[in-house]
């Protein structure tokens, strides 16, 4: 009862005309960027970030929460009309949708996936509001050593487990982290890493990491070898809308896909495309027309499409309970919330539940504004995929450093968006996962605190990490998790690719 | 073949990271041995560095075992003139910004060189319109948002 009450008053604050109009901006923005292909949902909010720089902290967010859902969609739009998804958790919607498009379906694959996101992110945010609160409860009594266990775990499986391969996965991760080490120690105030350049004093932003690693590199990546894959747009044929067939085909994938997705994406488990992949294995199996698999099936779009909308719902309870992010996406949202000053963990539900409330209650509107949306202007959506190739990514060069600008103009912090774009671009061409490096960044610093808070209370005995429940039995986890992939080389894992 | 391939041994791309990454890690531990403030309970500021540096050495080393064998994937060949039109741009950018141009003529520059980089071959069309679309931008920014972004002799004509 309670949830639904704080739920209702969420409504209050983001029914306001202004809030709606940040979250309609949030829905079109998230979207017309989202679209553009090479550009995923993380890369899409980085971007966007510093647009919000100024309003209130609560209109911002509720921006966000419009960007963040609008990136998602848009970059099934690219998987289905480009076959170019722009993260990985598009690659199975890419595999049928792409396939439906080349046959002249590629409105209803739009349709099912427009739709089918609506459903799953509709269900997942009814399972965010009324398990948030609950973990909140059970946040409230962790120590310091529990969440050093459970970052130990998020770093991990962010970087370890999913990977194509766990060796470049943990050096992402550790650059990041050793990258977080620069600046002012926040207990001691001792200065690390900075050799004497006043502007690393402050650390190095994720946002300028972020940018650099995923826009700059991958606009040097696709100028590397522009001759080699044009990318060819399918253009959409025939009905927009979704026969009856298409509706009986699709509603089941629609709830399995939702039901993988979003228990998977609340664990900090990192990542949305072990619950696509595992979506689009189950409709494959449970399909009527199997051999339709391949060309073109609207299960394989349907499936995925809610199983990635609703684990990104999902990432956002330990993101907004415990301050946990396990996805590149959440990491910057994270950084939003710490621009404005903001913590996220239990403690915001209970100081600030205006504006946690809100954000939740936003993401509802944002769900029916897109499809509202969305349908309408796929016409509009598919028109900016034409923008010529040269002037795109000009385009989002200049987006990009517009953003390091305007927070911080000076140019050292222009030099390192520069510096990490190359190494983002390093990175792309010997598959290295660069996601794990921008997570390292933000929870390296973190982890740190927590340790080190654990060990005062414990006058310096490592001990209590292994003494508590909670942290031991998260700590054995994330061992196993680190451990299982070495030691059973030759195991299927999923292959996953970057944004 | 093989045989050729076997003689020749290790993976270069990833004996260069190994080697990086031992640098890195040497970079990590030798500018927390120079700190000076230790903690006087707990662990201090100097801890988790070398935490960090141990990862480090210990994934390089882990690169060299990986170059002997099979080595990192193999890329194609990289069209390095637009790389280096790209990386032209972004100096010209931060050039400009440094001394004082203003972003107007610093996002001029960036979108043409990166224009020309991707392919493109006019260079004085694109260079006009990136800086109508900066021009754009720093009126929409400065009016709009009041974030205030670099200015130059231009920006100041507008303000």
């Amino acid at each position: 009862m309670d949830t639904l009450l704080s739920l209702l008053h969420g409504f209050t604050v983001a029914l306001e005309p202004s809030k709606l109009l940040f979250c309609l901006i949030g829905v079109f923005l998230g979207t017309a960027v989202g679209v553009l292909p090479g550009i995923g949902p993380a890369l899409t909010v980085a971007l966007l970030l510093p647009v919000t720089f100024k309003l209130d902290p609560g209109g911002s967010l509720i921006m966000f929460a419009g960007i963040y859902y609008g990136g998602m969609y848009g970059g099934s739009t690219t998987a289905i009309l480009l076959n170019a998804p722009g993260e990985s958790a598009s690659l199975a919607t890419a595999l049928e949708g792409s396939k439906m498009a080349k046959a002249g379906r590629g409105g209803p694959a739009l349709a099912t996936s427009a739709i089918g996101s609506f459903v799953a992110g509709l269900i997942a945010t009814i399972g965010l509001a009324f398990l948030a609160p609950w973990l909140v409860e059970v946040a409230v009594k962790f120590g310091p050593w529990d969440y050093f266990a459970l970052m130990i775990v998020a770093f991990v499986t962010v970087s370890a487990t999913f990977g194509d391969s766990p060796l470049r996965g943990l050096t992402s991760l550790f650059l990041g982290i050793a990258l977080g080490l620069i600046g002012i120690d926040k207990l001691t105030g001792q200065a690390r890493l900075t050799f004497g350049v006043p502007e690393l004093l402050n650390g190095v932003e994720v946002t300028t990491l972020a940018v650099g690693l995923f826009a700059v590199g991958e606009a040097f990546y696709v100028a590397s070898k522009r001759f080699r894959d044009p990318e060819e747009i399918i253009p959409i044929k025939g009905s927009l809308w979704m026969t009856k067939e298409d509706w009986k085909r699709s509603w089941a994938p629609w709830l399995r896909g939702t039901a993988f997705g979003f228990p998977i994406g609340a664990l900090p488990a990192g990542g949305a495309e072990v619950p696509t992949f595992l979506s689009y294995s189950t409709e494959k199996k449970l399909c009527k027309y199997p051999d339709e698999f391949g060309k073109g099936a609207i299960e394989g779009v349907a499936g995925p499409e809610a199983a990635n909308n609703a684990s990104a719902a999902g990432t956002l309870v330990p993101l907004l309970t415990l301050g946990l992010p396990t996805s590149a996406t959440a990491a910057i949202m994270l950084a939003g919330f710490q621009q404005y000053g903001l913590n996220p963990g239990p403690l915001l539900f209970a100081e600030k539940p205006d504006l946690v409330w809100g954000l939740i209650a936003s993401l509802f509107i944002a769900n029916v504004m897109l499809v509202i949306l969305n349908l309408p202007l796929i016409g509009l959506w598919v028109r900016l995929l034409a923008i010529p190739q040269p002037w795109l990514y000009a385009g989002i060069l200049v987006f990009a450093t517009m953003g390091t600008l305007a927070v911080n103009g000076s140019p050292v912090e222009l030099t390192m968006l520069f510096a990490f774009g190359f190494i983002g671009y390093l990175m792309r061409r010997y598959d290295y996962p660069v996601a794990p490096m921008v997570v390292g960044l933000i929870l390296g610093p973190m982890a740190e605190a927590q340790l080190r808070r654990a060990l005062q209370i414990s006058l310096g005995d490592p001990m209590i990490l292994l003494q508590n429940p909670i942290s031991a039995t998260l700590l054995g986890i994330a061992f196993l998790a680190l451990v299982a992939p070495f030691v059973m080389k030759g195991l299927n894992r999923f292959k996953a690719s970057e944004d | 073949m093989t045989n050729e391939t076997r003689a020749q041994g290790a993976d270069k791309p990833a004996l260069i990271v190994g080697v990086l990454l031992l640098a890195v890690a040497f970079l990590v531990g030798y500018d927390a041995s120079q700190q000076t403030i230790t903690s006087t309970y707990g662990i201090g500021p100097t801890a988790m560095p070398y935490v960090v540096a141990c990862g480090l050495v210990v994934l390089g080393l882990a690169h060299f075992v990986t170059a002997f064998r099979g080595g990192l994937p193999k890329p194609d060949a990289a069209d390095s003139q637009a790389l280096l039109w790209i990386a032209g741009g972004l100096v010209c950018l931060i050039g400009c910004i440094g001394l004082g141009g203003g972003f107007v003529i610093a996002i001029a520059l960036l979108f043409a060189c990166t224009s020309r980089g991707m392919g493109r071959q006019a260079l004085a069309v694109d260079l006009a319109i990136g800086f109508v679309l900066g021009l754009a931008i720093y009126l929409t920014f400065a009016k709009l948002l009041t974030l205030i972004l670099p200015s130059g002799p231009l920006e100041r004509l507008f303000l």
